[in-house]
């Protein structure tokens, strides 16, 4: 399997009044296509903060960050809102859908984004389509028309990965993605995670809980914003 | 199309966002209504300017007058531009009644009627003499009388609260007694040591209303000769004060105003040497707004006023539209933030903002404008109710020279306040605007990231 996405040196630091809080003290990672790697580590190990710079939402103080051949580092801002729109997708714990919009709306808005005002029309029937087909797919047919506050919060999550899933990204980034919910629920977006996986989607999600790791295919381990473990189930 | 659909969405789901639409409609729904009061008093008082004096004034401000105006007169009627030119005596004096104890100053002002109602619209000021005016200063009740139009506020009792004046039927039979002081060329008064005075007994043959309440209120006229003789302005080298101009309906302000300058400048130059030609140098050619700029500036100066005043009602709508969009932007961040993990720029982020100030200003001043435009429709017809039924009067007609509440909308007034409703919704927005732009999606969304 190709390579697409490679760490070199990455380091981040915040400064916290007085002190400066080392995050990352310098991480190399490589993801492969097709990979479904589970990030774990305590509670301020670095994790989200590493997925944040993958997903190019915070740049690293030094190091590479090289997705498919690309420094993201050095991209210009044009390039890196594509890299954000169309190459990586987006899970999060809070699920962050926007109350105003319906689930179809909500999961078209990557699309919306990418085809701007002009080119929307000639894209809205396709792009609606497709999220019609992936929220059907996550059981979610009979809430088209529903907003965020109308739906569980399996639902939610599960609308916030279709719209992941909206522009095809090569990599699907998910933080906590089962962290705000109970453990069935939360075992019900994992097994849409594997079904994906097995498609071909490349995955790399971040848990602090080690079962929910198992369910990937190669785990790493971050610990005091190092590398610690990497090893394949 | 997110830029499109989000406001939208804001503007039906946040009530926060009514606030701001209410505010903004409240203050354009002011401005209109202030706005088209203040523009119509003024231009109409603009128009019975114009109206009363002509387009053009040849006149100066000594009392002596100037000489040779009916040579200036001939040439002006030869000129192909003109459509009528009216010499004018005007002087101070006094009015009073035979027998009474009283009597008032009073301006007397010496018309040709047959003249001056070609070159103003006088003719429409008068109540009786108006469909024959130039037979106004014939009593209706003794023709073989003097006779003399005064300005209607000087009569008492003839006007109402609501504005209006009442006639009788005939023009009633009042004797009057005006007194002049009659003037040398060289300004001294003619008949020093002996009785000083002229005085005419003279009778009421109609009254005349301007609109133009210093006009109204004291100004008394006379048949021109009988004023030149009142003034010492007859004689061998008669004397006028002004001549007052009409221009051809083709003939534009400024080049018929020229074109006049031109003319006296000539026509003052081939009289150098005759007898009180020195009196020519004081002769001013003035456009009506010239003339009676000193009437009108004071109510332009008013609006310009007003409308410094609602330049400041508009920097507190800015305010209030800063302030709402600020919480909007401080409650939404989240979805900013959301945007910006999607791809959305940050000039994408600053443009969804706009759209929603400018969603928020055409809604707010589409309700403005309509509640304007209706309130004004009926402005007069609640104002009479209110007077009817409650006894209050807004809009005194015996202090407002104008009947009506002026309630013209005019296209260009509602232009300029729609597109100043717009640029004052995205001022207010735009610090919010580029706030929310420059957010960085880590800033928004950072949950147990360490």
């Amino acid at each position: 399997m190709s390579v697409i996405l490679t760490t070199t040196g990455v380091t981040k630091s915040y400064r916290m009044g007085p002190n400066i809080l080392e995050v990352l003290r310098g991480v190399d990672f490589a993801v492969e296509a097709g990979d479904f790697v589970a990030m774990v580590g305590a509670s301020g190990s670095g994790k989200s903060t590493f997925l944040h710079i993958l997903g190019a939402l915070d740049n690293p103080d030094k190091g590479d960050v090289v997705f498919e051949g690309q420094n993201i580092a050095r991209l210009g801002r044009g390039r890196l809102n594509e890299y954000r729109n169309r190459s990586v997708g987006f899970v999060f714990q809070f699920y962050h859908l926007l109350d105003e919009l319906d689930v179809v709306e909500n999961t078209v808005l990557p699309a919306m984004v990418t085809s701007g005002v002009l080119g929307w029309p000639a894209r809205r029937g396709p792009a609606r389509q497709r999220a019609i087909e992936l929220l059907r797919r996550f059981g979610l047919g009979e809430r088209l028309r529903h907003k965020p506050y109308q739906l569980s919060g399996g639902e939610r999550q599960r609308v916030s990965i279709a719209r992941a899933l909206m522009n095809r990204p090569t990599l699907l980034l998910a933080d906590e993605p089962t962290g705000n919910l109970d453990s069935k629920t939360g075992n019900d977006i994992l097994n849409v995670l594997e079904g994906l996986n097995r498609e071909g989607q490349t995955i790399l999600l971040v848990t602090h809980d080690d079962r929910i790791a198992r369910r990937a295919h190669r785990i790493v381990r971050l610990a005091d914003g190092r590398m610690v473990a990497d090893r394949m189930q | 199309m997110y830029q499109w659909i989000l406001p939208t969405r804001y503007i039906l789901k946040r009530r926060i966002t009514l606030l701001a639409i209410a505010a903004v409609a409240l203050c354009v729904f002011i401005v209109v209504v202030v706005m088209t009061v203040m523009n119509g008093l003024v231009e109409e008082f603009r128009g019975k300017n114009h109206r009363f004096i002509g387009d053009c004034v040849v006149s100066t401000e000594s009392l002596v007058g100037f000489a040779y105006a009916d040579e200036f007169l001939a040439q002006l009627d030869r000129q192909e531009y003109i459509e009528g030119a009216s010499p004018v005596v005007r002087g101070f004096g006094l009015m009073t009644q035979p027998g009474a104890e009283w009597n008032m100053g009073v301006e007397i002002w010496g018309l040709n009627l047959r003249r001056h109602v070609e070159a103003t619209d006088f003719a429409q000021t008068l109540f009786y003499g108006k469909p024959n005016p130039t037979e106004a200063f014939v009593p209706s009740y003794n023709p073989s009388l003097p006779g003399c139009i005064i300005g209607i506020d000087m009569m008492p009792g003839r006007r109402h609260q609501d504005g209006t004046y009442s006639h009788p039927p005939q023009a009633p039979q009042y004797e009057m007694i005006v007194s002049g002081f009659p003037l040398t060329p060289k300004g001294g008064l003619a008949r020093a040591g002996t009785d000083l005075v002229n005085t005419l007994h003279v009778y009421f043959s109609d009254d005349s209303h301007s609109g133009l309440v210093k006009i109204d209120g004291r100004v008394v006229y006379l048949p021109y000769a009988t004023a030149q003789e009142l003034f010492g302005m007859a004689g061998t080298v008669p004397r006028t004060n002004a001549v007052h101009i009409r221009f051809r309906s083709t003939v534009g302000l400024e080049e018929g105003c020229r074109q006049v300058r031109d003319l006296w400048s000539e026509f003052a130059l081939s009289c150098k040497g005759r007898e009180y030609a020195n009196l020519l140098e004081e002769v001013r050619v003035q456009s009506w707004i010239e003339n009676r700029r000193g009437a009108i500036a004071p109510m332009e100066k008013e609006q310009t006023m007003m409308i410094f005043l609602f330049l400041m009602l508009g920097v507190i709508t800015v305010f209030i539209i800063f302030v709402v969009f600020y919480m909007i932007i401080s409650h939404k961040s989240k979805d900013i933030g959301v945007l910006r993990c999607l791809g959305v720029s940050s000039a994408g982020v600053l443009a969804m903002v706009l759209i929603f100030a400018s969603l928020v200003g055409i809604i707010g001043g589409g309700i403005g404008i309509a509640g304007g435009w209706a309130f004004l429709a009926k402005v007069n017809v609640i104002e009479d109710w209110l007077y009817q039924t409650r006894g209050w009067q807004v809009w005194n007609r015996s202090v407002y020279a104008i009947g009506e509440i002026p309630n013209q909308v005019h296209a260009s007034v509602l232009a300029v306040i729609g597109i100043s409703t717009l640029v004052a919704c995205w001022l207010g927005a735009l610090i919010p605007a580029l706030q929310a732009a420059r957010k960085q999606p880590v800033e928004t969304l950072r949950v147990g990231m360490l």
